[in-house]
């Protein structure tokens, strides 16, 4: 295959990377959670992109099944369903400690939260 | 179908469906850890009851909803699948029958329903894992019992908590969607989720490049959740914020199931079918094992606090495990195989001690233990017996872990006396680190009770913690003398994981 018909890949790749920079270069709690989510949001991409049949439509029967006909592999999106309710349990959760951590310290900066610590 | 054939699924959803139960159980009093504690011991139960038909039978499997796999998810309980569960459930058990005090003096009660709900929740995750015959079912579980665990280390008494949450939780979730990566690339490879089926696939795709990233994807999300050097910067303060018995808990099994699941997925799928992986593996991982052992023990001397000095003796005992592992050898794996249980006994026992301390002293850190084994005599005990299993003094569970280890160190020549050297070394660390409390404990004169909380503070814990805290002290030395069980389940899973490589 191609440069370009990878493309896809390609773009997982870059969101990837974009987002795990977020999450390991940001100092701020909630851009963290942000990357992260980007970060987890490759992924979708990625197990979308492997279950496209080419020419094929979605997999769901409109008109009787023929032999022949082609249409994406729905496994892939089955399991990437249970991904996306997890990455938005881990969000959800991780925002929600922001906010604790915000309540109690009054910064949802990093750098400052352990300042804090280190003065006790 | 007879209620036998159903317990591999059974140790899942007992705790599964008796966790939302739980969370709407009014919070007040102690019911809440009632329940908890009985679900926790019915799921040991069913553990002991599938460790005993594994040993008659073999390998116990399920078909969720009766459907065959590759197409539905199967269960496959093989003998290792068994001693994880037998100690994850033991575990919990103990953590629980341990923890009421401790559990009292640090989270309110209004929050206490909501925690052992978390509680139940990882519990059924960290079982789900063990069970599953299943790549993408170990990831679900593997998010289940993660955003439990975090609930929970959240809950400390301490603002800490939440910062040490925060950095768990983002380990956590990239460890975990390295995996989910890893195992997407081999499904595209492969067509198939079924660990067993994908075996047989891969040897036709082997040397392609998705299955190559795929096994490194895998490697370093297990390692992230495994809390392996240099990935495990999340792990000393989560276990130190945490509230105690949940530290206990996890202490005990937690990074264990990610150990578990690494040496599964490796050898049933990957290293029968990928040319060079073998290589490949012990070039990353004996180093970084070694590693592990040195600077775990290392940071563990020079530790203030309690807690945290276990957390980096975790650090060097996943070291230790992971060595033997990357030996790739049948003595190897039964060394790998059995430090995972006695570990999980020794830092247990140590844990629950420095908890039933922490309860009296109000702290972890180790200067407020001066003169604690005057005061505390029974506790000092046992965290210095637990200690000895540690270090691995003969007649305890870790000289056995040691023994097999040094076994099959020496197997690999010139390179086994080397390692020796680093097992030899880290131990000796280990005799300092566990020393350092000792003296403090022993030959430090105690505070003023002015400033050391009145005297009744500073005397012995209940006596319900005291007697949990020696039965697993006990068990220690039980399993330092009686190894039959554990090892005829570590030769099970050796011939089931090597005989289909060679």
């Amino acid at each position: 295959m191609t440069f370009l018909g990878l493309y896809n890949y390609w773009v997982f790749i870059f969101v990837l990377v974009v987002g795990l920079y977020a999450v390991l270069v940001k100092g701020n709690y909630v851009k963290r959670m942000i990357g992260l989510a980007i970060f987890q949001g490759a992924v979708f991409l990625l197990y979308i992109t492997m279950d496209k049949v080419e020419g094929g439509t979605a997999p769901v029967f409109l008109t009787p099944f023929q032999p022949g006909d082609l249409y994406a592999n729905p496994l892939p999106q089955v399991l990437i369903l249970t991904a996306i309710v997890v990455g938005i349990a881990v969000t959800a959760l991780g925002l929600a400690i922001s906010i604790r951590i915000k309540e109690e310290y009054g910064t949802i900066e990093e750098a400052e939260t352990r300042e804090i610590d280190r003065q006790e | 179908m007879s209620l036998i054939e159903h317990l591999p699924i059974l140790v899942v959803l007992v705790p599964m469906f008796v966790a939302p139960l739980l969370a709407a159980v009014p919070s007040r009093g102690q019911l809440p850890w009632l329940i908890a504690t009985l679900t926790s011991l019915l799921t040991f139960v069913v553990a002991i009851a599938i460790a005993a038909q594994v040993l008659a039978h073999g390998t116990l499997t399920y078909e969720l909803g009766g459907w065959p796999p590759p197409f539905g998810i199967g269960l496959a309980v093989g003998p290792l699948s068994a001693m994880m569960l037998l100690v994850i459930t033991g575990a919990s058990l103990m953590a629980l029958l341990w923890g009421p005090a401790s559990m009292n003096s640090e989270v309110g009660h209004e929050h206490q329903s909501l925690l052992y709900a978390s509680w139940l929740l990882a519990l059924c995750g960290l079982s789900g894992i063990t069970v599953t015959g299943d790549a993408f079912n170990i990831f679900v579980f593997m998010e289940i019992s993660s955003l439990a665990s975090y609930v929970m280390v959240s809950a400390g008494p301490k603002r800490q908590a939440l910062t040490a949450t925060f950095k768990y939780l983002i380990t956590g979730t990239v460890g975990a969607t390295f995996y989910l990566i890893g195992v997407g690339y081999l499904y595209m490879m492969t067509g198939t989720l079924n660990l067993a089926d994908m075996a047989e696939r891969l040897a036709t795709v082997s040397s392609t490049a998705p299955v190559l990233v795929a096994s490194g994807f895998i490697l370093v999300g297990l390692a992230l959740k495994a809390a392996l050097f240099p990935m495990h910067a999340w792990m000393p303060n989560a276990y130190r914020f945490a509230p105690t018995p949940v530290g206990v808990f996890f202490a005990a099994c937690s990074t264990k199931v990610a150990l578990f699941v690494l040496i599964r997925f490796d050898f049933l799928v990957l290293m029968p079918n990928l040319p060079g992986h073998a290589d490949m593996l012990v070039s990353v991982l004996m180093p970084l094992s070694v590693a592990a052992m040195l600077v775990g023990s290392a940071v563990a001397i020079f530790e203030r606090d309690l807690k945290r000095m276990l957390g980096y003796s975790s650090v060097a005992q996943i070291g230790y495990i992971l060595l033997a592992f990357s030996l790739l050898s049948t003595a190897g794996l039964t060394a790998a195989i059995v430090h995972l249980f006695n570990h999980a006994l020794i830092k247990g026992a140590l844990f629950m001690a420095v908890g039933t301390l922490v309860l009296r002293t109000g702290s972890s850190r180790l200067d407020d233990m001066a003169g604690i084994g005057k005061t505390m005599p029974l506790t000092t005990l046992a965290f210095c017996l637990a200690g000895l299993s540690l270090i691995g003094v003969p007649l305890t569970a870790g000289f056995i872990s040691k023994w097999y280890l040094i076994v099959a160190v020496l197997e690999h020549g010139a390179l086994g006396w080397m390692l020796l050297a680093a097992i030899l070394i880290s131990s000796l660390m280990a005799i300092v680190y566990v020393w350092k409390v000792v003296e403090v404990a022993y030959f430090r004169s105690p505070p003023d009770n002015n400033t050391g909380g009145s005297p009744a503070q500073r005397s012995e814990a209940p006596l319900g913690m005291m007697i949990v805290l020696w039965l697993v002290v006990a068990a220690n030395f039980w399993f330092g003398l009686d190894t039959s069980l554990l090892l005829s389940l570590a030769d099970m899973e050796t011939t089931l994981l090597l005989g289909s490589r060679r």
